[in-house]
C-alpha cells in the first residue's frame, strides 16, 4: 500500500548523519590537501600551479630527504620483520595452552610498549642509549633497530595471536600421529597456516615503525634521521613542497602497508 | 588419549619449558629496550643533576622531585610554587578532558552513523575511520599545520572571498592543538562506542517509541545508557594518549603552547636538567598506569554485563 506518510525510522537521531559526514570530510580534507598540493608545479605553497611531478624530482635529489626515506624504509623492514619472528614465537609460546605460572606476567610485559607513553620511553631509553654510547663508543645504526623491534612486537602479536586462537590443534595432532618430528609438524603444518597472521602482523609493525616520531627522534645519533624525523627538524624553516612530496610518499607507503594488512586479516573471518 | 597419568604430566611440563624458551626472544628485547630502562628513569629522578645535563652518579637528592611543583625564591632560597610548571600541568589537563570531551561529542554521532548503516557497508565505515589513525601522525599534523597557517588555505580562501582582511592566527594556539588532538585520537573514541551500539537491543529502543518517548528521550534514556561502557571506554582510550602528546603540541602549539611531554623533552634537552625531567616522565607514567588500571576494570565490568 503506497503511504504518502514517511515511514518511522527507528533508528534515525535529527543531524547525526551530517556531523558524521562531515567528520569524514574533515579527518580527510588536510590528507588530500597535502596530497594535492604535493602534485603543483608552483614553488609558492598556497597558488595552484597545475600538475607537476616536479617535486618529488626535487626531493629525491634532495640527498638529506633521500638519505632519510631510505632509512625510514630500511629500519620498518627490519624492525619489522624482527619484531614479527619473536612475536610469533611467543605467540606460540602463550597461545592454546593451559594457563601455566607466569603466562599473564608474559602477557603484560609484552603489551608494555603499549601503555606507556612514548616521550617516557624515548626519554628511558635516551638515558640508557647515552650511557652505552659512552661505554662502548659505538653509535651505529642498531640503537634505532633495536628500540623500533621492542615497540612493534605488540603490534605484530595481536594479528598473530588471534589468527593462532582460530586455528585447532587438530591439523598438528595428526601430522604428530604420522611421526612428524615437533620442527616438521611446525615447518609444513602450522607455518603455513599461521603466514596469513604472520604477514598481517609483519604490515602492522612496519606501519607503526614508519610512523614513529618520538623514540627514534631521542634515539638516533647524528646523520640518521629516518624521514618523520628529518620532517620535524623541518619544522622551524618554512615547509617546502619537497617536504610535502616526501611525505605523501611516507603516507602512500603506510595507507598501502595498512590496506594490505586489512585483507589479510580479513580472511581470517 | 590413553596415556597414563604420570606420563601426561612429564608431557606437560616439558611442554610449558619449551614454551617458556619460545618466548624468551621476545620478553628479553622488551625488557631490555622498553621496560627495563623505566626503572633507569626512576633511579635518575632520585639524583643530582649534573653540570652538563647527565646526572651525579651515587649521589642521592630529591631535587628533582621538589622542582616538579617548587621552585627556590632568587633572593632568599625559600620554595615557592613555580608557576611556569603548574600552568604547564593544568594546560596538559585541560586540554587533554577538553579532547576527551570534543571527541566523544563527535565521535559519538559518527559511531551512531556507522552502527546504523547496513551491515555490508559497516566495514568501510570502519575502515575510512581507522585508516588515519594507522597512517603517520606526523604527516597528518603537518596537513593539518599547512591548513590553518596564516598563508595556509582556509586563510587565503577567506581573505579572497573578503570575509576577512587580516589572516586570523590559527596556528600555534591552544585551538589548534585541541583540534589536532581530537583529530588524531577520534578513531580511539569512534571504535569503543561503535562496538556497544552495534551490541545495543533494538527492542528497547522500539520499546521507547512505543511508550510515546521522542527521539532526544530515547537516545538519553534508552541509547546513552546502552552504551555506557563503550563512552566510557573511549573516553580513558582518548584522554592517555592526549595528556602524553608530544608532537601535536610541538607542530600545532609551537613553543609556547607546551604540554607535559614538552616540558619533559626540553628537560633533556637545553634545560639540562635530566632529575626533573625523570620526575615528570614518572609522573605522567602513574597518571597513564591510574587510567589504564580503571579502562581494565570498566573491561572487564563490560564482559561482565554482556554475559548477562
Amino acid at each position: 500500500m503506497p503511504s504518502k506518510v514517511k515511514s518511522f525510522n527507528l533508528r534515525r537521531m535529527p543531524g547525526f548523519t551530517p556531523i558524521a559526514l562531515a567528520i569524514f570530510v574533515i579527518l580527510y580534507a588536510p590528507i588530500v590537501s597535502l596530497v594535492v598540493y604535493s602534485f603543483n608545479s608552483e614553488s609558492s605553497v598556497g597558488v595552484w600551479g597545475g600538475w607537476s611531478l616536479r617535486w618529488y624530482v626535487s626531493a629525491w635529489n634532495n640527498e638529506a630527504i633521500q638519505r632519510a626515506t631510505l632509512n625510514s624504509i630500511q629500519i620498518a623492514i627490519i624492525s619489522g620483520a624482527a619484531a614479527t619472528v619473536m612475536a610469533l614465537m611467543a605467540a606460540l609460546a602463550m597461545t592454546r595452552t593451559r594457563p601455566y605460572r607466569g603466562l599473564t606476567t608474559k602477557y603484560a610485559l609484552l603489551n608494555q610498549p603499549l601503555m606507556v607513553p612514548e616521550i617516557v620511553t624515548g626519554v628511558a631509553l635516551l638515558i640508557v642509549f647515552a650511557r652505552i654510547k659512552v661505554w662502548t663508543g659505538y653509535t651505529g645504526p642498531a640503537y634505532i633497530f633495536l628500540a623500533h623491534t621492542a615497540f612493534c612486537i605488540p603490534f605484530a602479536y595481536l594479528p598473530i595471536r588471534a589468527r593462532l586462537i582460530g586455528m585447532d590443534l587438530t591439523y598438528e595432532r595428526a601430522a604428530a600421529d604420522l611421526y612428524a618430528p615437533p620442527w616438521a609438524t611446525f615447518r609444513y603444518v602450522t607455518l603455513p597456516l599461521l603466514a596469513p597472521g604472520a604477514l598481517a602482523g609483519f604490515l602492522l609493525a612496519f606501519a607503526i615503525s614508519l610512523d614513529n616520531v618520538v623514540i627514534s627522534e631521542f634515539v638516533k645519533s647524528g646523520g640518521q634521521d629516518t624521514l618523520p624525523t628529518y620532517m620535524l627538524g623541518q619544522l622551524r624553516r618554512d615547509m617546502t613542497p619537497e617536504v610535502n612530496a616526501a611525505a605523501t610518499v611516507l603516507l602512500v607507503i603506510s595507507i598501502l602497508a595498512v590496506s594490505v594488512f586489512f585483507v589479510f586479516n580479513r580472511k581470517k573471518n | 588419549m590413553s596415556v597414563t597419568k604420570e606420563h601426561s604430566e612429564r608431557l606437560r611440563r616439558e611442554d610449558v619449558r619449551q614454551r617458556w624458551l619460545l618466548s624468551v626472544p621476545a620478553l628479553i628485547t622488551i625488557i631490555l629496550f622498553a621496560a627495563g630502562p623505566l626503572l633507569v628513569v626512576l633511579l635518575f629522578s632520585f639524583m643530582e643533576r649534573g653540570d652538563y645535563g647527565g646526572v651525579k652518579f651515587g649521589q642521592f637528592s630529591l631535587e628533582g622531585w621538589i622542582s616538579v611543583v617548587f621552585t627556590k625564591d632568587i633572593f632568599d632560597d625559600s620554595l615557592i610554587l613555580a608557576e611556569a610548571n603548574l600552568s604547564i600541568f593544568w594546560r596538559s589537563v585541560k586540554l587533554a578532558l577538553l579532547t576527551m570531551i570534543g571527541a566523544l561529542l563527535v565521535g559519538f554521532p559518527t559511531a551512531y552513523f556507522i552502527a546504523n548503516r547496513p551491515a555490508s557497508d559497516r566495514n568501510l565505515w570502519l575502515f575510512l575511520i581507522t585508516i588515519p589513525f594507522w597512517t603517520n601522525l606526523l604527516v597528518r599534523t603537518f596537513a593539518i599545520m599547512d591548513l590553518i597557517r596564516n598563508t595556509g588555505h582556509i586563510n587565503r580562501t577567506l581573505m579572497s572571498l573578503g570575509v576577512i582582511d587580516e589572516p586570523i592566527q590559527m596556528l600555534f594556539t591552544d585551538g589548534a592543538v585541541l583540534f589536532g588532538l581530537v583529530y588524531v585520537y577520534l578513531p580511539l573514541m569512534v571504535l569503543p562506542i561503535y562496538a556497544s551500539l552495534e551490541k545495543l537491543d533494538h527492542r528497547l529502543v522500539e520499546a521507547g517509541y512505543d511508550l510515546y518517548a521522542n527521539r532526544f528521550q530515547v537516545l538519553r534514556h534508552v541509547v546513552l545508557p546502552g552504551c555506557k561502557p563503550g563512552i566510557i571506554a573511549g573516553c580513558i582510550l582518548v584522554f592517555i594518549p592526549a595528556i602524553g602528546a608530544y608532537v601535536t603540541p610541538r607542530v600545532l602549539g609551537g613553543g609556547k603552547n607546551m604540554m607535559m611531554g614538552n616540558f619533559i623533552e626540553q628537560q633533556f634537552g637545553p634545560a639540562r636538567n635530566w632529575p626533573l625531567g625523570s620526575a615528570l616522565s614518572i609522573t605522567l607514567l602513574i597518571i597513564v598506569m591510574v587510567l589504564l588500571i580503571a579502562y581494565v576494570r570498566q573491561d572487564a565490568k563490560k564482559g561482565d554485563t554482556d554475559a548477562q
